[in-house]
């Protein structure tokens, strides 16, 4: 195990060492201290690594993530897991807005709330709440899977395109083009796998799945050729 | 940008180390703000039937025992003050009307900063560090303080855009964001007999509290209500002369975070600026909710 303080490393010799690991792979191990809310920590990583941050982050932590899997303890800043393509992110704490926004793949785990507009353009990840999460949560999102187990604020899934959403708790509203689903037993099954992953311990009869009603603009097969010129069409 | 951070204390025996334990807050949110910086201290209270003014003058040499010889003399009151920098606190027994206008016969050049029983704000041009150092705000004593650092978007930089903004009594607000309805509300409010010393959006948020509060409402009604009546992006912190209060637009665009121990209750921009304070570790930390209303007194 390596340990870096932040009381004494630059964040960017952090980021440095930990990047170089997907080049020469030695060090599995991490253990990150004192890092005082310091923006872009543990960013940019591609190597199998556990990398445990003892204390809350600023913004950005864990960004654009391959296959390393991070554990902060403690609360993450704005955009925690942005744009991850696979590994894991678990925020032992709250996390704030846009928490796995445009994320492609991996699964972030938030075992506090989640704030506004958790998992926004998401495509592909999946994110596990274990409170509520804020408003316009999954707005636009393309692929992927929300789990929320508490509450859902205002707009929940605004504009939505593929994203299977489930609450365990109340939802404030519905975003445009959002609606609720049925939950058959293949969403069952995979639910449960979901919850269980993110070691959460709750039954998944007692989640609500939502999704896109797909009636939206994008969706009318009337508008595929909208903004081309007739020639174009033509040709 | 901008960067807001501000510390109430609900431990009385902290209070001679509330600049101490402020100033890291305020220099850590430099990055947010690097062109200008300003706080309210709220401590040192006047009697009831005094007023305390921050006086501010271009000049550090402004010859301020001439000011208050003559308020003394003229006014025929109890005049006590102090320089720090090229600010003058000065302490009186006269009403504040009778204070402002000697002020506006007699010098022109003199900025009047903040006015009430605790308040002093002390604000300038320049990187936030440098501020606190040129005010000595580490050796500050007080019961809260509330503060900016700017990056302009709304007017220039210059120290009539420096916050906090105070427009009334012991009130102030510092603001990260951007109004949209800022002009038509500063017209309804001066209508309504307020007056404005800039045309900065922020100034005109402040202004519609001192109209709200002067109507009666507490600072937790007038809060509402500006969730109707502004219209915009905000982060406000707002302090009274025994409050302390956090609000953030319902669409919740720029940040905040705020912390609460036995010890006291902070609120900053980011959670940097937080991070030095004793026990924060094991208080609640959590990120303000959208158009909800976070008020303490004391």
């Amino acid at each position: 195990m390596k340990t870096i303080s932040l009381a004494e490393t630059p964040v960017r010799e952090l980021n440095r060492q930990l990047q170089e690991q997907a080049a020469h792979f030695r060090e599995p191990d991490w253990r990150i201290t004192d890092p005082g809310g310091r923006h872009a920590l543990a960013v940019g990583l591609d190597a199998p690594l556990n990398v445990t941050i003892d204390g809350h982050v600023g913004y950005y932590c864990a960004g654009m993530n391959q296959q390393a899997h991070v554990t902060i303890n403690g609360m993450a800043g704005v955009g925690v897991a942005e744009n991850m393509m696979s590994g894991s992110v678990r925020v032992r704490g709250n996390a704030s807005q846009s928490a796995g926004a445009t994320a492609h793949g991996g699964l972030l785990v938030v075992e506090g709330d989640a704030s506004a507009r958790c998992g926004i353009a998401m495509k592909g990840v999946d994110i596990v709440v274990g409170g509520s999460v804020g408003h316009l949560s999954a707005f636009m999102g393309q692929a992927g899977r929300l789990v929320v187990c508490g509450d859902a604020g205002e707009a929940l899934g605004d504009s939505l395109y593929e994203v299977d959403i489930y609450v365990r708790g109340s939802v404030r509203s519905l975003g445009a083009d959002c609606e609720e689903k049925s939950m058959g037993p293949e969403h069952r099954a995979a639910l449960a796998e979901l919850l269980e992953a993110a070691g959460m311990d709750h039954d998944p009869a007692g989640f609500r799945r939502y999704g896109s009603a797909r009636a939206l603009y994008n969706f009318r097969v009337d508008n595929a050729f909208a903004g081309y010129g007739e020639e174009e069409i033509e040709s | 940008m901008c960067g807001i951070a501000g510390l109430f204390l609900k431990n009385r025996a902290l209070e001679p180390e509330l600049g101490a334990l402020y100033t890291p807050m305020l220099t850590a949110m430099t990055g947010r703000g690097p062109d200008s910086a300003g706080f309210a201290v709220y401590g040192d209270e006047v009697p009831e039937d005094w007023v305390k003014l921050t006086l501010q003058h271009a000049d550090p040499d402004f010859p301020w025992e001439e000011i208050a010889e003559g308020l003394e003399r003229d006014l025929d009151v109890p005049v006590k003050w102090f320089r720090n920098a090229d600010v003058a606190v000065l302490k009186t027994g006269a009403g504040e009307a009778a204070v402002r206008s000697w002020l506006e016969d007699r010098q022109p050049g003199i900025e009047v900063m903040s006015v009430g029983r605790g308040i002093e704000i002390l604000k300038g041009v320049g990187l936030p560090g440098e501020i606190a150092e040129r005010y000595g705000l580490a050796r500050m004593q007080g019961s809260h303080v509330v503060g900016h650092t700017r990056m302009a978007t709304e007017s220039a930089v210059d120290l009539a855009g420096s916050h906090p903004f105070s427009t009334g009594r012991d009130l102030c607000l510092v603001h990260n964001g951007s109004l949209s309805n800022h002009n038509r509300l500063r017209d309804s409010l001066e209508r309504r007999g307020l007056s404005f010393a800039t045309y900065n959006d922020s100034e005109v948020a402040a202004g519609y509290l001192t109209w709200r509060l002067a109507e009666g409402a507490d600072l937790q009604e007038a809060l509402e209500t500006a969730l109707t009546d502004l219209d915009g992006f905000y982060t406000f912190t707002v302090g009274t002369r025994d409050g302390f209060a956090v609000l953030r637009d319902p669409i919740a665009c720029k940040p905040a975070v705020l912390a609460e121990t036995g010890d006291y209750v902070a609120m900053a921009s980011e959670y940097q600026a937080l991070a030095h304070l004793p026990g924060i570790e094991a208080g609640e930390v959590w990120e303000p909710e959208p158009g909800r209303v976070y008020a303490w007194h004391r």
